[in-house]
């Protein structure tokens, strides 16, 4: 439903007349930034070929490809990690033993408050340094990504097991089913199939956040980016291509979290998947909080 | 096989202890398979860490891969190039290694991971305008100095600035984890901190901020590669005495570089470096600088 | 450690960058995040379609590249914000009145003020469709149903997200470190090069944000109860 539509009238002729002005004068608006941007990448010679060149030469088509490899690789093995930290959390956080239930709250308030891009420099600076090093910097990316998508998805679980209705629970009892049953047979499978859109939008996040090995040098795409820059001191143009790159994987992947809400969830009622967690779509209150 | 060595060298290093000497036995027969080239090396007494390199005929030297003229390497370079590179070169061939050879491995250092590569064993020197302060020598050594220098400013030409007083108040890019930064934040500066000396090179040259603050011997070898658009300007304000970085673990190693050093500010060899590399953007080579006495 | 307690005057200036970023961006965020809200949901066609393709646009990039596009890009086209400068002496003194902190704001807020636009849109969503009709019946105009009806009883339902959006933008200040900015993912990484107690420094570091993030939820829910009351 479309709430815009109950927000204004339908607008009578007066108003048809300015919301045309208004069209003009945003469209003027858009077309002027538009030419503005055109001349000012002119100005400074930035519409010069050989800065482009890069983005069409076959050694460099590969070199980001091999980034945007390591980019989902790294994506893809936090969110692998995350799920298995996330449900064990979250299934502690729901423990009726304060001795589980404590520190599972500790380690996932702890994780989700925490910068990723800190806990990175402090991998990478503990562990990632030296010889003796254990960790790369790629793991030390694909490993602050894993804690603190784990710490988020934790909540996940929890408001999608608590999104399933009581009486499952209830009746599970009734029929005889012990603590450990009622959770794995009756409430996670259904929670699993409220919470997946949320833990697919949670791979665009994680996807994104892995642009922050940038900063200890790990692979993925903007560590090629920065490269192909120092060498063609094609700032502006590695940014422009990069971030299309990013933006397009994305849309892919909330794409693929539209049709299998539609598909799996269907018509129930699910969460709303929102990068800050998920939002009940009519009281607009965040379960499960998080990060952009 | 790297794994190895530094085992064998904490295992010799726990040995040394107890026992008086420990070495290669076998490899090292008195003197009969000295070559004419390596007579140096094979000085080297027993147990040292310098005897292991030599003996071992490998070593690993961190430089830094983007400061023209001290140590800086191209994307078509196959070696890096520069003052602390031609250093390094002369400790090198004194463990009878060939520094031309692959058997010496340039490690890139920036200026954040030089001690923690030193402790870990990642590196066996560091010459990267690795300046001596009391900070790191508690963390790891440091030899020499064989070079001094001060922080200068570098700008665009004709900025309108011309000495450090101008900058007061003003932002100047340094790279985190270097000195620079403090003494730039002493002078009055507001200090923008990046990863490398070549961000805050394109962030002075694209007009993002008015300078870069770093060594005057870094600064000089980068308005030498853009003579049209760069300047170094300004009195040095602080003294920065570049050392050669070695383990913390291999203490003896200080005296031997001290004397390596000296030798060849004496025979000449130093200047000659110098006039090779920094020299080449028209600075005097300076007198070299008096070392410090190694502990003990 | 000892190093840190020694120059801790380092950890709370680098914290109070932390959080002059955080108020500066957020303020900005809020400015720029509610009227493109109000274009999401308005009459106006072209509007509406502008703010969803920037909003989409901004929302998928990772906040790297924005920086990126901010600091590194921009000044290659000749812009610099370097006039900011002129404005250090009379406005807010020294420390945070500086091209590196407007441009690290402005990568903040452009990030972050799409986020806000979704958290206003899910509040406006959230109110129920009689006000507006009623409002409306009443002769209020477009822009009086917003102002006057449906944002006061949206921004209470706005809270909580704003919250978590808030408290991400908290966070994202850590990205300033890699383009400039001493805030205080820069300063532990200082401290890092220089000490072998990564951990304990990391914890030193790591509770300051748990404590800010603590602060940003205690104050979110004090307006949310005294707005509950209020209605």
């Amino acid at each position: 439903m479309n709430t815009s539509n109950i927000l204004f009238d339908a607008p009578g002729p007066k108003a048809v007349v300015r919301h045309r002005v208004y069209t003009v004068l945003t469209i003027l608006a858009l077309v002027g930034f538009v030419l503005a941007v055109l001349l000012r990448l002119d100005r400074n010679g930035q519409l010069a070929y050989a800065l482009w060149e890069p983005f069409v030469t076959p050694e460099y088509v590969q070199a980001i490809w091999g980034g945007l490899l390591d980019t989902l690789k790294m994506a893809f093995s936090a969110i692998i990690g995350a799920l298995v930290f996330g449900l064990v959390f979250g299934v502690g956080k729901m423990s009726e033993h304060r001795w589980l239930r404590w520190p599972s709250w500790v380690v996932v308030e702890f994780f989700r408050a925490v910068p990723v891009l800190l806990m990175m420099i402090f991998l990478y600076f503990a562990y990632g340094l030296g010889k003796d090093a254990v960790l790369s910097s790629y793991w030390c990316v694909v490993i602050a990504l894993t804690v603190y998508n784990g710490a988020v998805l934790a909540e996940v679980f929890r408001a999608g097991v608590l999104a399933v209705p009581r009486g499952q629970a209830e009746a599970a009892y009734a029929v005889g089913m012990r603590k450990a049953q009622v959770m794995n047979l009756v409430l996670l499978p259904q929670a699993v199939k409220i919470m997946l859109p949320s833990i697919i939008s949670q791979c665009v996040v994680a996807l994104k956040d892995t642009a922050l090995g940038y900063y200890i040098s790990s692979p993925g795409l903007t560590f090629v980016g920065k490269q192909i820059y120092g060498e063609f001191q094609n700032q502006v143009q590695v940014a422009i291509v990069i971030t299309a790159i990013y933006v397009v994987v994305n849309l892919i992947l909330s794409a693929i979290a539209t049709w299998v809400q539609k598909r799996i969830v269907g018509e129930k009622k699910a969460l709303a998947p929102t990068p800050f967690g998920i939002t009940d779509a009519d009281t607009g209150a965040t379960q499960g909080g998080g990060r952009i | 096989m790297r794994f190895t060595r530094t085992r064998a060298t904490l295992v010799c290093a726990s040995l040394l202890l107890t026992l008086a000497a420990c070495g290669d036995a076998g490899s090292d027969d008195e003197g009969s398979d000295v070559s004419a080239d390596t007579d140096a090396a094979s000085e080297l007494e027993d147990g040292t860490r310098m005897k292991e390199i030599a003996d071992d005929g490998k070593i690993v030297i961190g430089v830094k891969y983007d400061q023209p003229g001290l140590g800086f390497k191209g994307a078509t370079d196959d070696v890096p190039s520069g003052f602390d590179v031609e250093i390094a070169k002369i400790l090198v061939s004194k463990l009878g290694i060939d520094p031309e050879s692959d058997n010496v491995e340039w490690k890139e250092t920036i200026s954040d991971n030089r001690e923690p590569f030193l402790k870990s064993g990642e590196v066996d020197l560091v010459l990267a305008s690795y300046s001596i302060t009391d900070e790191r020598r508690a963390e790891v050594g440091q030899a020499g100095p064989y070079f001094l220098t001060g922080q200068q400013v570098l700008v665009k030409k004709d900025s309108g600035i011309s000495s450090v007083d101008d900058l007061k108040g003003k932002e100047v890019c340094s790279v985190t984890g270097s000195t620079s930064i403090d003494n730039a934040e002493a002078e009055g500066m507001k200090p923008r901190g990046f990863d490398t000396y070549s961000e805050c090179r394109d962030q002075v040259l694209d007009g993002a901020i008015d300078a870069m603050t770093t060594d005057g011997s870094i600064l000089l070898g980068y308005a030498a590669l853009n003579p049209d658009d760069l300047e170094v300007v300004g009195e040095p304000f602080s003294e920065e005495r570049i050392g050669v970085g070695y383990s913390p673990e291999s203490p003896e190693m200080c005296q031997w570089i001290t004397d390596t050093l000296q030798e060849s500010m004496d025979n000449g060899d130093w200047a000659k470096a110098f006039e090779a590399t920094l020299g080449k953007s028209g600075a005097e080579t300076p007198e070299p600088p008096q070392m410090d006495p190694c502990k003990s | 450690m000892d190093d840190v307690w020694n120059n801790f005057d380092l950890v709370v200036r680098a914290f109070g960058m932390t959080v002059g970023l955080f108020l500066a961006a957020g303020i900005a965020s809020l400015a720029v995040g509610l009227p493109l809200a109000a274009m999401r949901v308005g009459p106006v066609a072209v509007m509406r379609r502008a703010a969803a393709t920037y909003v989409t646009l901004v929302r998928n990039t990772p906040l790297l590249m924005v920086f990126i596009f901010v600091v590194i890009a921009l000044p290659r086209i000749d812009i610099t914000f370097k006039s900011i400068e002129s404005f250090q002496e009379d406005a807010f003194g020294q420390v945070f009145i500086s091209a590196y902190f407007f441009r690290a704001t402005l990568a903040l807020s452009l990030y972050t003020s799409t986020f806000v636009c979704e958290a206003v849109r899910s509040g406006i969503n959230s109110v129920p469709l009689g006000q507006a009709e009623a409002a409306r019946a009443v002769g209020l105009t477009f822009g009086g149903t917003m102002t006057q009806v449906v944002l006061p009883q949206a921004l209470r339902a706005t809270v909580p997200p704003l919250t978590s959006v808030l408290i991400a933008l908290l966070k994202n200040t850590s990205v300033a470190a890699a383009f400039g900015i001493i805030e205080a993912a820069a300063r532990m990484k200082y401290f890092n090069n220089r000490t072998t107690e990564d951990v304990q420094v990391f914890l030193l570091f790591a509770l300051v944000y748990v404590l800010l993030v603590e602060v940003v939820s205690a104050a979110s829910l004090v307006l949310e109860r005294r707005w509950k009351a209020a209605r």
